[in-house]
């Protein structure tokens, strides 16, 4: 059964000459992959993404106590066919253990989880190595499913990840509108009809289907990381839930198959390590890189609200009398650089030597920022209860995020007030 | 907007009771709701008149939003019937319409104002099919009634309360309801969002839509509702604004919350003039 795989190069197995056993394994584990990234985003999406974590772990009673059954029974103990369907029935009564307990007990869930992912991997480690102690043949196996190794596996394995990933996949796509429904709104979703329970059993079942087929490839351990780095990844990238199943589905495609060719070209290197790093990778790429939902973009944002609120309080520094040291009117250091250059790139500035002025264009920009300001200072005042979620001191124009009758109001007073102001 | 003629056969539960009718939207007897053994609504009995406005008011933690949930079935009954138009709400759900609480939902979620509106119409969609362009086309005209048509594409997080309000509102309108319940629709909305919705509120009303809305502004309330229901874990008063929003009944329901109570009287005082 187990044929030590020969090992062909990189190039070989990516130009699909590697030998018929490793292009199977290898469009497996991608179509494996692409399942795990699909699946996992309504995982991610409707907070469920440990429960898929103690999931894994739920399944090596289960593995353990199917060998001894068929090895009792005299039946070919090492065959997935025995295997995988105990590894499902480890993982229901995971799942069916934690639901009971949070509602039975007043547990939160993630105590739940933890206990039964602790709980049922213990006992499955424990299972282990008294099998190991007991004289039976063929067991060594058994091992490979904590870390995964594509270097053993056959090809009617692959072809059976591959199956069961390609149902998931399909499943998936006939149940999105409802996945999507519940996982946004399930008070509402249970309003018009919708049974959610069986939805979210149907999402539990297709987490059960892809972290089992998953076990030879990745491992039980870290089954987990393929169904939540690629969403997580993904997330990073888009706003349009079609288009975040499609991306998690490609970063997950990515990461198995890059990393089982990594396992299969190196006999000591377990595959599930080597998919979580490469979809690790993935994920830091897009955690700093993405553009608005990214870490840079974040610094970049922040750097540019700051430039600019200080921006704003230099012009009105410079309306007043001068003349005007740089060093009195701008901040120092990186801040006031960029003010400088952001201002005199306007032309609103000119400077000579270390002394500023306003320029007729900045005179008029001033007077601007001065009136925005006051009129936000005002609706803040005057709409205290709804204010603080719209408010944007040095927005272009308070007029793009206010609605424009409140603007007109505020503005009639502030003149009303002004010229009262004159008067007196 | 006819009310819907009882099966054959069928028997509402409710026919017995003297001040029940058919006509009634919404009829509730004896409904009891509990959590874990703590009773947060008791022996709660109501008929809503059809075609009204309904303002729900009461403190906090007097079971407001339990009511809704309860009449919804969304979440247990402890005892009691509820009825839509005679029938159980599984019978009537196409006819009922729900607003859930802002706060409900994760507004980050990955999907446009566009994509949360199409929701109301996945009840007569059905499980298997796809959002068609005709109920594409259904939604954003809803959209436009609540005045976000130039925004259907825009993700909702990129949206203001206001505005995520509001396309909670077109969902809704998205269902075609003859009975709409909403969880606290002004709760922190900007001035045009509140306009918005009051307008809406007087257009369902005009076509015979009876709208049970849970409100926290006493002020407001005679301006905005016909109907109001005061409640504080039970039903304290119900009925026609000038007959059941009255200093006293309030006073019943709010207990000794002074500052409530003045801002209250004034509004009793203001409905008094109004009438």
């Amino acid at each position: 059964m187990i044929e030590p795989m020969q090992t062909p190069g990189v190039w070989e197995i990516l130009t699909l000459r590697g030998g018929h056993n490793t292009t199977v394994v290898l469009v497996g584990a991608l179509l494996l992959g692409v399942a795990a990234g699909v699946v996992g985003v309504f995982a991610m999406l409707r907070r469920r993404s440990l429960v898929a974590d103690a999931v894994g772990h739920a399944t090596l009673p289960g593995i353990c106590v199917a060998f001894l059954i068929a090895n009792a029974m005299g039946v070919e103990a090492r065959s997935l066919a025995v295997l995988l369907p105990g590894a499902a029935v480890g993982a229901v009564l995971g799942l069916l253990a934690i639901q009971w307990m949070t509602r039975a007990t007043r547990l939160t869930e993630d105590a739940a989880i933890g206990a039964v992912l602790s709980v049922w991997f213990g006992v499955g480690v424990v299972m282990l190595s008294a099998i190991q102690g007991m004289d039976i043949g063929n067991q060594g196996g058994l091992k490979s499913f904590i870390f995964g190794q594509t270097a053993t596996m056959s090809e009617r394995d692959a072809r059976l990840m591959g199956g069961v990933a390609l149902l998931s996949i399909v499943a998936v796509l006939v149940m999105f509108k409802q996945l999507r429904l519940v996982a946004f709104n399930d008070d509402f979703a249970a309003s018009i009809g919708v049974r959610v329970a069986l939805v979210d059993g149907g999402l539990m079942a297709l987490v059960v289907m892809v972290s089992v087929a998953g076990l030879q490839a990745v491992g039980m351990l870290l089954i987990v990381a393929l169904l939540i780095i690629p969403p997580a990844a993904a997330r990073f990238w888009t706003d349009r839930l079609g288009l975040l199943a499609l991306l998690s589905g490609v970063i997950g495609g990515a990461a198995a198959s890059i990393g089982a060719l990594v396992s299969a070209r190196m006999d000591r290197m377990p595959a599930g390590p080597a998919i979580v790093l490469v979809a690790g990778v993935f994920f830091v790429v897009g955690m700093v890189a993405a553009p608005r939902r990214g870490v840079g973009a974040g610094v970049l944002r922040h750097l540019g609200v700051r430039v600019r609120v200080h921006a704003d309080h230099t012009l009105s520094r410079l309306r007043l009398p001068g003349p005007h040291h740089v060093a009195s009117v701008m901040p120092s250091g990186v801040i006031g650089r960029l003010v400088r250059l952001v201002l005199a790139r306007r032309g609103w500035i000119r400077s000579e030597g270390s002394m500023v002025a306003l320029t007729d264009a900045g005179e008029a920009a001033a007077v601007l920022a001065e009136r925005r300001r006051r009129l936000w200072q005002r609706y803040l005042v005057r709409y205290a209860d709804v204010a603080p979620s719209h408010v944007d001191i040095s927005a272009d124009a308070i007029e793009h995020v206010i609605d424009p009758v409140i603007v007109a109001t505020l503005e009639a007073e502030l003149a009303a007030e002004s010229s009262a102001g004159s008067g007196a | 907007m006819t009310p819907q003629q009882l099966p054959p056969g069928a028997r509402s539960l409710l026919a017995g009771r003297p001040e029940h009718s058919n006509l009634s939207p919404l009829s509730v007897h004896s409904m009891t709701v509990a959590y874990n053994r703590k009773p947060v609504l008791w022996d709660v009995d109501y008929d809503a008149p059809a075609g009204s406005l309904i303002a729900i008011v009461g403190p906090n933690g007097a079971g407001k939003s339990t009511f809704i949930k309860a009449c919804l079935g969304l979440v247990p009954r402890a005892s009691g019937v509820v009825e839509f138009w005679g029938q159980p709400y599984r019978a009537a759900r196409s006819r009922v319409g729900y607003v859930p609480q802002r706060e409900a939902v994760d507004w980050d979620f990955p999907v446009s104002a566009l994509d949360v509106v199409c929701m109301g119409r996945y009840g007569r969609i059905g499980w298997l099919r796809p959002v068609t362009r005709g109920h594409r086309r259904a939604a954003s005209v809803c959209l436009e009634r609540v005045g976000l048509g130039g925004l259907a594409e825009r993700q909702i997080s990129q949206l203001s309360g206001g505005q995520q309000q509001r396309v909670f509102l077109a969902r809704a309108l998205a269902q075609e309801a003859d009975l709409y319940f909403m969880d606290e629709p002004f709760a922190g909305v900007d001035a045009a969002t509140e306009r918005a919705i009051v307008d809406v509120l007087r257009e369902l009303r005009s076509r015979g839509t009876t709208v049970i809305c849970v409100h926290h502004d006493l002020q407001t309330v005679p301006q905005y509702f016909d109907h109001v229901m005061l409640i504080n874990m039970r039903v304290v008063a119900a009925g026609a604004i000038g007959v059941a929003f009255t200093s006293e009944n309030l006073q019943r329901t709010y207990g000794g919350r002074l500052t409530l109570l003045a801002e209250a009287s004034e509004a009793v005082a203001r409905a008094e003039r109004g009438s």
